[in-house]
């Protein structure tokens, strides 16, 4: 059998969280009545005009500053016409031969290794509406309705080059691009409203062969498991019917959830002819160098250099500087917890924010912008751990206490407040320990004849007796020094 | 009171010599004793009109008056009319009722004049003869067996008629002032992007230009003082001071008030193409203009000769994309019986749409398509950018460009029906003004066979003041503009 290259390129229609549509002044919200959200210009009443929504442009701008890709001077937005009932005007309003930014590349995490995917373009356009064929009550039986609020909505179509290998760099391309509009605050990344939507062209090659196979393009994957099953699917398919002695017809295919199959829409026969040409409703669009150092002046600092800065400031590993920098808000969190605990305290620090506070939002399904304690608290409370003052198990204790104080209390005052603090006294410790072993000769027994648990339920006994405050490596210490 | 200039109009309305309420009532009774021979007007609502009459007299009592307060204005159908029947002389938008003020209309409105009624065109705006309206032609006043041209037929027959003090148009490749030279009226193109087009349905977006229709240099300007403006809502329309367009239009006793103004012949206006009686007059004009002290200068437009070819291809191209929208989907007409939605789409455009329509938007398809974007749209474009340069040098010799209008008086309805080309060949003079996007008139310069004539005058970009002083000095000294058709006095 021979081996196969599996070869994809990705295009992406992010929603822009701008409050308007691009072209006029609807509300862009998600979730109203059918066509409350549908003005004149929206719904294309005859002698309407569209505007220029600049909002939208500054995210494309945006976009274009954190890729490293060129910002055009002028770009240009062209028609592209083709009749469908969501689609008001009979075109849409798009940009063809000149985009708003050129190249550029996302730097994708895949397992150890990184790759950087060159991006080709990314352009403006208008989304279209939304076709209804169900649920429009019983008099509407073999309707369908036209939901026409999404009509108009900003969109950034951003198309990588054919530079990815598998599915799963798929995937990692797909969520590195969807943690990065979402950092620099372009775009919500809501995927099941369709914020975030994926093509993927897919293509399979013998290995060494040079020029790409004939692909087929993977419509409108709104979630990464999709997009990972679908390419799956694709690419067994492409090799199964190659192998079987057939060709690939270059085609436009969807992906079924239920089934996990891809199957032709359209074949390139089929396909239309858009006549592009230039929008004359809308001037060229002029971005000059003023506007676009006042984009990159208010520009947040971008993942790929956050987590270098992690990386070499707080000696924290690539892979949990990665975690820490999946979205803006979490990056920021944790160097505020930083700013409380000290940076020297960088590790624990992140493994409170990794696993505890992360287990505690999952369990209630939160985001870190709504965490029940605050960095600022989480801070103090590592910052306790840190200088001995209480246990690890007595710091679990108290987060869940911090937890539930609605951001009210801090932890030292917590610590205060129940007596939490950790005894380091060595003589009252010392005392107890001798107590301890004249009631339990047989543990003491068990040990020196080797048995290492009798240790360790000694050591247990003593935290019993001290309700948890005793610091455990201080007991353990103690223990070995009486008994040794 | 209908000959009246409307400067008069609005002197008579503010001295309370007559109210807005029976100066509309006269118009409206005119319209309702002459229109049905003439067809000019597709919708009339005497009740609308004669409210806004009121309210207009409401505010002439209060002195809250702008120059054209009270005064019956009659709009081209292409114009969106908030609660008006907005139809675009199309079965297409046989039923449509604007919910929305075009911005030539809201300004009209906010100045207190009174909407008369909504004027025939050809279809869409598609022809030179308001022959292709869906409801049925309008027959020039001068000759009711001709065409008043196009394609704002209507608006000029409507003024020609005294029907209406004034009216709007729009000119896409001459559709106001071919029909002003054929109905003896003063039309204006303004320079693309002083009106806003925002509420006027597109036919070919980078060429359309709304104007007035009037029967003087000077009530255009009053018109165009009313029209012109930034819009936000129209991108393309241009950001600059107000300014006051009768500015120039100041008397004068001066023996030669037009000395040092030069005037551009181009030698491509004057030759092949335009019939002797017409070219007779535009000459007698010319001999006018030097008595007022003008000079006359030759210049050439060498790329004029590939302007009605240029034309055909863009402005099909953006119309056959601008009617797209006109699917039966949300508002207006739809096929009442289909198989399935492409065939709901079909037979809506092939019942709603005329016969030229379907030809521009087919021409316009097919232009556009993979393979031949190149060859006709892209190379058109080019075309468009040299008949601009010509323009350009032209300007550098000389002030206004001056030449006939249209090549004929009016031609007999059904005339050129059947014959496209000839019919888009009557737009010979007019339609390279569109495609470099400068301001233009057409005058009343004489008769030919009792038909009226027109003369053009060109102007560098954003010259409207002097394009219309210079027409208003001419129309000092003539009165050729002053007559009016037998029957309509």
């Amino acid at each position: 059998m021979k081996h196969w290259e599996v070869v994809i390129g990705i295009e992406t229609h992010v929603q822009l969280s701008t409050a308007s549509k691009i072209f006029s002044g609807s509300s862009t919200a998600f979730g109203s009545a059918p066509n409350l959200q549908a003005n004149a210009v929206d719904i294309a009443l005859p002698g309407v005009l569209p505007v220029l929504n600049r909002a939208a442009v500054e995210c494309a701008i945006r976009f274009g500053l954190a890729v490293g890709g060129e910002v055009a001077a002028r770009s240009v937005f062209a028609r592209k016409n083709y009749f469908y009932p969501d689609l008001p005007k009979g075109y849409q309003i798009s940009q063809y031969e000149l985009p708003v930014v050129c190249g550029g590349s996302l730097p994708i995490q895949c397992g150890e290794n990184e790759k950087l995917i060159s991006l080709t373009r990314a352009h403006l356009e208008e989304d279209a509406g939304k076709s209804l064929h169900e649920g429009l009550g019983p008099t509407a039986q073999g309707r369908s309705g036209i939901d026409l609020n999404r009509a108009g909505t900003p969109l950034l179509e951003i198309v990588s080059e054919p530079d990815m290998r598998s599915a799963a760099e798929a995937v990692a391309y797909a969520r590195a691009l969807h943690a990065l509009v979402r950092w620099i605050g372009i775009c919500d990344g809501n995927m099941q409203e369709g914020s975030f939507r994926c093509d993927a062209n897919v293509s399979v090659r013998p290995a060494g062969e040079v020029r790409l196979g004939t692909r087929r393009e993977i419509k409108n994957l709104n979630s990464f498991r999709f997009l990972q099953q679908a390419i799956d699917y694709e690419v067994q398919w492409q090799i199964a019917t190659i192998e079987d002695g057939g060709s690939i017809e270059q085609s436009t295919v969807l992906f079924d959830p239920a089934s996990g199959e891809t199957r032709a829409m359209r074949s390139k026969e089929d396909a239309h002819d858009y006549r592009y040409f230039p929008d004359p409703d809308l001037l060229p669009l002029i971005v000059d160098r003023q506007w676009v150092e006042q984009v990159r002046a208010e520009l947040p600092e971008l993942p790929a250099a956050r987590r270098a800065r992690l990386i070499a400031d707080c000696g924290l590993s690539a892979y949990d500087a990665g975690v820490l920098t999946a979205s803006l808000d979490l990056a920021n969190y944790y160097e505020a917890t930083l700013a409380t605990a000290g940076k020297e305290n960088a590790k624990i620090c992140a493994n409170w924010v990794m696993v505890d506070l992360a287990a505690r939002l999952n369990r209630e399904d939160r985001e870190i912008g709504q965490s029940p304690v605050s960095a600022t608290q989480l801070g103090g409370l590592i910052a306790r751990i840190a200088d001995g003052t209480i246990s690890t198990s007595m710091a679990r204790k108290v987060f869940d206490e911090l937890c539930n104080s609605g951001h009210t209390s801090s932890a030292d005052e917590i610590i205060a407040r129940q007596g939490l603090q950790q005894i380091s006294d060595d003589s009252a410790l010392t005392a107890l320990i001798d107590d301890l072993l004249a009631a339990n000769p047989g543990m003491v027994a068990e040990f020196r004849s080797g048995k290492e648990k009798a240790f360790n339920a000694l050591v247990g006994q003593v935290m019993k007796a001290t309700r948890g405050q005793a610091n455990p490596q201080r007991v353990s210490e103690l223990l070995r020094r009486r008994l040794g | 009171m209908i000959e009246h200039s409307l400067a008069d109009i609005a002197q008579a309305l503010a001295n309370r010599r007559i109210s807005s309420v029976e100066l509309t009532a006269l118009y409206l009774d005119r319209i309702a004793r002459h229109d049905p021979q003439l067809n000019a007007f597709i919708t009339v609502d005497p009740e609308r009109s004669l409210a806004q009459a009121r309210a207009a007299d409401e505010r002439l009592a209060r002195g809250d008056t702008q120059p054209l307060t009270g005064i019956p204005i009659a709009h081209k159908d292409i114009f969106c009319a908030r609660d008006w029947l907005t139809t675009c002389g199309s079965k297409m938008l046989g039923n449509f009722v604007s919910p929305y003020d075009a911005t030539v209309i809201s300004r009209f409105q906010q100045a207190g004049a009174v909407l008369l009624g909504k004027t025939n065109m050809d279809e869409f705006a598609m022809g030179s003869s308001t022959e292709t309206s869906f409801h049925g032609p309008t027959a020039n006043p001068w000759a009711l067996d001709r065409v008043p041209g196009g394609s704002s037929g209507g608006s000029a027959a409507a003024v020609a008629a005294r029907l209406a003090p004034a009216a709007t148009g729009t000119d896409t490749g001459g559709s106001i002032r071919q029909p002003a030279a054929l109905c003896n009226l003063s039309g204006m193109k303004p320079t693309y992007g002083v009106v806003s087009r925002y509420g006027m349905i597109a036919f070919a977006s980078s060429l359309d230009q709304a104007g007035p229709l009037a029967r003087s240099a000077a009530d255009c300007a009053l018109l165009l003082n009313c029209m012109a403006g930034f819009d936000e809502r129209d991108s393309t329309s241009l950001d600059r001071p107000r300014e006051d367009f009768a500015r120039e239009l100041t008397a004068t006793t001066a023996d030669r008030p037009l000395a040092g103004l030069r005037i551009g012949l181009p030698e491509q206006f004057f030759g092949e193409g335009c019939s002797p009686e017409v070219m007779h007059l535009v000459e007698a004009a010319i001999a006018e203009y030097r008595q007022l002290g003008a000079e006359t200068v030759p210049v050439s437009l060498p790329s004029m000769s590939l302007s009605v070819a240029a034309y055909y291809v863009i402005a099909p191209a953006e119309a056959s994309s601008n009617l797209a929208r006109f699917d039966g989907v949300r508002y207006g007409y739809r096929a009442p019986a289909y198989d399935d939605l492409t065939d709901m789409y079909c037979k809506t455009r092939a019942q709603g749409f005329g016969a030229e329509v379907k030809r521009r938007i087919l021409i316009g398809t097919y232009v556009l398509s993979h393979g031949y974007y190149d060859a006709y749209y892209l190379q058109a474009q080019r075309i468009r950018r040299l008949i601009a340069d010509d323009f350009a040098e032209a300007f550098r010799q000389c002030d206004v460009v001056l030449g006939p209008t249209s090549p004929s008086t009016a031609f007999r309805l059904g005339e050129k029906a059947a014959d496209p080309v000839q019919m888009y060949l009557s737009d010979i003079y007019t339609i390279a003004v569109n495609l470099a996007g400068l301001p233009a008139i057409s005058i009343p310069c004489g008769f030919a066979g009792g038909l009226p004539a027109g003369l053009q005058l060109i102007g560098n970009y954003f010259t409207e003041a002097r394009l219309l002083n210079v027409a208003h000095r001419y129309q000092q000294v003539t009165d050729w503009h002053r007559q009016c058709p037998p029957g309509h006095a």
